[in-house]
């Protein structure tokens, strides 16, 4: 099981892997969208992919609208992991195809309830 | 805190609401009773219960009870529970009750309104031909600090975060500045009233469905039965009975009936 985390800050890509990879995803990271595309074409099996909404080179909701673009990723959840709460901005990213939203800050529990919800891991992982 | 001091809560809260505190519940009586003491203007948490211990049935008494109630919760907690809702047993009772198009329907730990609220919001979302039937969800607590949050729809974004799928979000809460507030739709379709499951019930009307979980995990074997006993009474024939994940009717009463669906436990009456 592969899982990629999209997110300039390194802090919290660390955050992040270190609640995932518990589950047993197998964990690239990227600093962009434009790696983050990079990593998914070495790894296109990749199941779930945790992306931030605001970075360099390409940002997030863009990042969303090219993997669901490709047809081979369509079966990728996709989960925006940012501290973007505009509900305009939240419907843009449902609407372009992400599968979740979780607003930033967040506890592990809140994560996890999250992939619960979109099949990602099954509810007796939840704890 | 003092051990003396901490007996005499637990004798406090299992006198007025049944619920057990065990030994190593030292931890939880300290922390949900800090922020009273401070509150109440009290230096420490051993000198606001020592003055509790000198004021027999003090005001305060109901206050310390609330404080130790536990209302940890989230929006569609668990999944499963509402899978089997959504799948089967919602499915099902609109079939039954086509001519009456009536339900009813209790949650009887509400707490902060998050699971009464999931469950209409998946009423509104996956059977919206229940607009034109006659439905009503009771929710009751027993504390009237919660049900006051409960009423007003109102959650911080950390509680809109925990368990609500994004889409519900934003189809069914408007934003109120750092607060999410449920619409009006959503809130009218719940009446939260104050109800202690150990003291005598008022009357409730025949429900088709129960909501009941992760309360009688708190309560000694004979609440537990006694509770169960007047459920029955209440349910529906028909009806259908949601226990908390670690509790079930086993041993306590035999008029029930387990099964399985969407991999959550759910009773009948036999």
């Amino acid at each position: 099981m592969y899982a990629l985390i999209v997110d300039d800050s390194r802090a919290m890509r660390r955050i992040l892997r270190s609640i995932v990879e518990p589950l047993g995803f197998e964990i690239a990271e990227a600093g962009h969208g434009i790696e983050a595309l990079q990593r998914l074409e070495e790894r296109p099996d990749t199941e779930l992919v945790l992306v931030d909404w605001n970075m360099p080179e390409m940002n997030g909701i863009d990042f969303v609208k090219a993997v669901r673009a490709n047809p081979r990723y369509q079966n990728v959840k996709l989960v925006m992991v940012t501290t973007e709460t505009e509900p305009a901005k939240m419907a843009r990213a449902l609407m372009a195809g992400a599968d979740e939203f979780v607003m930033k800050p967040f506890t592990s529990d809140i994560l996890l309830g999250k992939l619960q919800l979109i099949g990602v891991m099954p509810p007796e992982a939840c704890g | 805190m003092e051990l003396q001091n901490f007996n005499f809560v637990r004798e406090l809260v299992q006198t007025r609401s049944a619920i057990m505190l065990a030994d190593e519940k030292v931890y939880l009586v300290e922390s949900r009773l800090q922020p009273l003491a401070r509150r109440e203007g009290f230096a420490s948490l051993d000198e606001f219960v020592a003055k509790l211990r000198m004021a027999a049935n003090s005001s305060l008494y109901g206050k310390v009870v609330e404080a130790m109630t536990t209302n940890e919760t989230s929006f569609f907690r668990d999944v499963q529970p509402f899978e089997a809702l959504r799948k089967m047993v919602l499915p099902e009772l609109i079939t039954q009750r086509a001519a009456k198009r009536q339900l009813r329907i209790w949650c009887a730990a509400s707490s902060t309104g998050q699971e009464p609220y999931s469950l209409a919001m998946l009423m509104r979302e996956h059977f919206p031909q229940l607009a034109t039937w006659d439905v009503k969800i009771l929710a009751t607590d027993l504390s009237t600090q919660v049900l006051e949050k409960a009423r007003s729809g109102c959650y911080n974004q950390i509680e809109v975060n925990r368990g609500l799928p994004a889409p519900f979000l934003l189809k069914y809460f408007d934003r109120l500045g750092l607060n999410w507030q449920l619409k009006e739709t959503i809130r009218q379709m719940i009446e939260f009233r104050p109800m202690n499951l150990i003291e005598a019930w008022p009357t409730l009307p025949t429900m088709d469905i129960v909501l009941i979980r992760n309360v009688l995990i708190y309560f000694d074997v004979p609440t537990k039965k006694g509770i169960l006993a007047k459920i029955r009474r209440v349910l529906s024939p028909d009806g259908f009975l949601f226990l908390g994940g670690a509790e079930s009717t086993l041993n306590l009463d035999d008029s029930y009936v387990r099964s399985e669906v969407e991999r959550t436990s759910i009773y009948r009456l036999r």
